[in-house]
């Protein structure tokens, strides 16, 4: 594996060895009084973050920490990039200073193909291998995302071939659902998107799974549910009437949550609007696995810069 | 993952030991950790068998099994993966990470038996010396080995060896067990004969 771009590159035992991984080094790291691991010792890995998040760079500043790379983050304010630098000079750049690894956020979806590309072809007249991970690019996909997905799901259920897994609310504005469906239906599971029709993207007819409007008809049947946030930043007009409707026809609240069969985990990428897409007291009920899904990133993200980094150049 | 005990026996394959030879072997081993550890149904606490997966682990479980058959006490055992620890990584693709099981209560303090089927360079073991300082402070590690056989490129030594066998580097060691292969033996491969030129004087 040179790069994680898209979890379409993936083929089932890819994916499954890198949940293997992650939960091996899970098992590692547990109880352990140091977490650190000297596995990539000597390599240096940088977030490049041209959009605002929280947990997925430091997921991955932790992951790489643990396995004792260097990790360096830039984020696009207070950078270059504030001076009018292109995405391309700035990611040469970054690459030409010796990084092993760039992990790029960006707005622009296929930011993170473009950089790959540029990368490549630096390389091949360098002789430089630098790795590049997408951690999100626009509304097309965020690979490590699904992976942990697919990690806690794993713990949860035992297995993911077989189960029907619910996708409920803004798939239109997602790189997680799209990257989620993908992976989910490569591991053979069998996939629900339940969303507003004017939350749905043109072409979600070829996606490898299964269109609903209805909430409350698919929850009884399924194996776990994942709820995407409502990406109010990214709408710009009348998807939905209002909050309170969208809470009522799509909103996870604890009448819906005795639908699903006992003990079903309920999934958030996070972060969570409480009283929208999630109501408060399910977001703290049993059956809330975001806090395992945030643990399970960190393995995650470890499994993944140590099939790209550990071994050698390809 | 090239991992030359794991080749297919070929034509060249010699028996060194029979499943009854690795049936005694364990049991000798056993009889020795006892006797060295002065592990009982007095003194229990004290020892941790640990094996180096695969088949590490497997001669683990199979030492514990022994020594509570022997002594009526079970001794602690588990596994530890030293394959993130490994200073070959960069040698070849990225390898599968093995099972890591250390027993409750920990290594703090005990007496650690590493166990692995064929110890050679020494490599491996150094990687698993490695995990367990991170794992915790042992107060003693040994290092228990189905098969020695040399060419030793770090200042390692088994405290226990089933079998001393001097090979070629070219020889493969094969070490089947039950749990892991369709039963028990160790084989030897002799190097492929690569077909030879005639008139080859070199």
């Amino acid at each position: 594996m040179k790069h994680l771009l898209s979890v379409a590159d993936l083929d089932a035992a890819t994916a499954t060895g890198l949940l293997d991984t992650s939960s091996r080094l899970k098992e590692t790291l547990l109880g352990r009084e140091v977490r650190k691991l000297p596995t990539l010792r000597g390599r240096t890995v940088v977030t490049l973050f041209y959009e605002d998040s929280t947990r997925t760079r430091v997921s991955f500043e932790i992951a790489g920490k643990w396995m004792s790379a260097d990790t360096i983050n830039i984020s696009a304010k207070g950078s270059s990039v504030s001076k009018g630098e292109s995405l391309r000079d700035t990611a040469l750049t970054v690459s030409a200073m010796g990084a092993d690894c760039v992990i790029v956020r960006h707005p622009a979806s296929g930011a993170a193909h473009r950089i790959a590309g540029w990368a490549d072809k630096d390389a091949a007249t360098t002789g430089t291998h630098t790795s590049i991970v997408n951690a999100g690019d626009g509304t097309h996909e965020h690979p490590t995302q699904a992976l942990l997905d697919a990690a806690t799901l794993r713990d949860e259920l035992g297995a993911i071939a077989g189960r029907r897994i619910g996708i409920v609310g803004d798939v239109l504005h997602s790189r997680v659902a799209r990257s989620n469906v993908l992976l989910l239906s490569t591991l053979g599971a069998e996939v629900v998107l339940i969303a507003p029709p004017t939350l749905l993207p043109t072409g979600v007819a070829e996606w490898p799974c299964r269109v609903s409007h209805h909430l409350d008809a698919e929850l009884p049947a399924l194996d776990a549910v994942m709820m995407l946030r409502v990406q109010a930043e990214r709408m710009h007009g009348g998807f939905f009437p209002s909050a309170r409707e969208y809470a009522i026809a799509y909103g996870l609240n604890e009448n819906r949550l005795r639908l699903l069969p006992e003990g079903a985990p309920v999934l958030h990428p996070g972060p969570m609007v409480r009283g929208m897409e999630i109501a408060p007291a399910v977001a703290d009920a049993p059956n809330a696995k975001v806090l395992a899904q945030v643990r399970n990133g960190v393995h995650v993200r470890m499994a993944v810069l140590y099939h790209l980094l550990a071994g050698a150049p390809e | 993952m090239a991992d030359p005990r794991r080749g297919d026996v070929g034509d060249q394959a010699r028996e060194l030991l029979t499943s009854a030879d690795v049936t005694r072997t364990i049991a000798r081993i056993a009889h020795q950790i006892i006797e060295k550890t002065a592990f009982g149904p007095g003194n229990t606490a004290d020892l941790v068998l640990l094996g180096i997966p695969t088949r590490g682990a497997v001669l683990a479980r199979r030492l514990a099994a022994a020594i509570t058959e022997f002594t009526g006490a079970a001794p602690a055992v588990g596994s530890v993966d030293a394959t993130l620890y490994r200073d070959d990584l960069r040698r070849g693709p990225a390898r599968a990470l093995e099972d890591t099981a250390v027993p409750e209560g920990g290594i703090d303090g005990k007496l650690v038996v590493l166990v692995d089927d064929v110890l050679m360079s020494g490599r491996t073991t150094r990687a698993a010396l490695d995990a367990l300082r991170d794992e915790g402070r042992p107060r003693a590690v040994q290092l228990a080995v189905l098969v020695d056989r040399g060419h030793r490129e770090l200042p390692i030594r088994a405290d226990y060896v089933g079998k001393n066998v001097p090979t070629s580097r070219s020889e493969k060691i094969l070490v089947r067990l039950t749990e892991t292969d369709d039963g028990d033996g160790v084989l030897i491969e002799k190097e492929p004969v690569e077909p030879t030129t005639e008139g080859d004087d070199a």
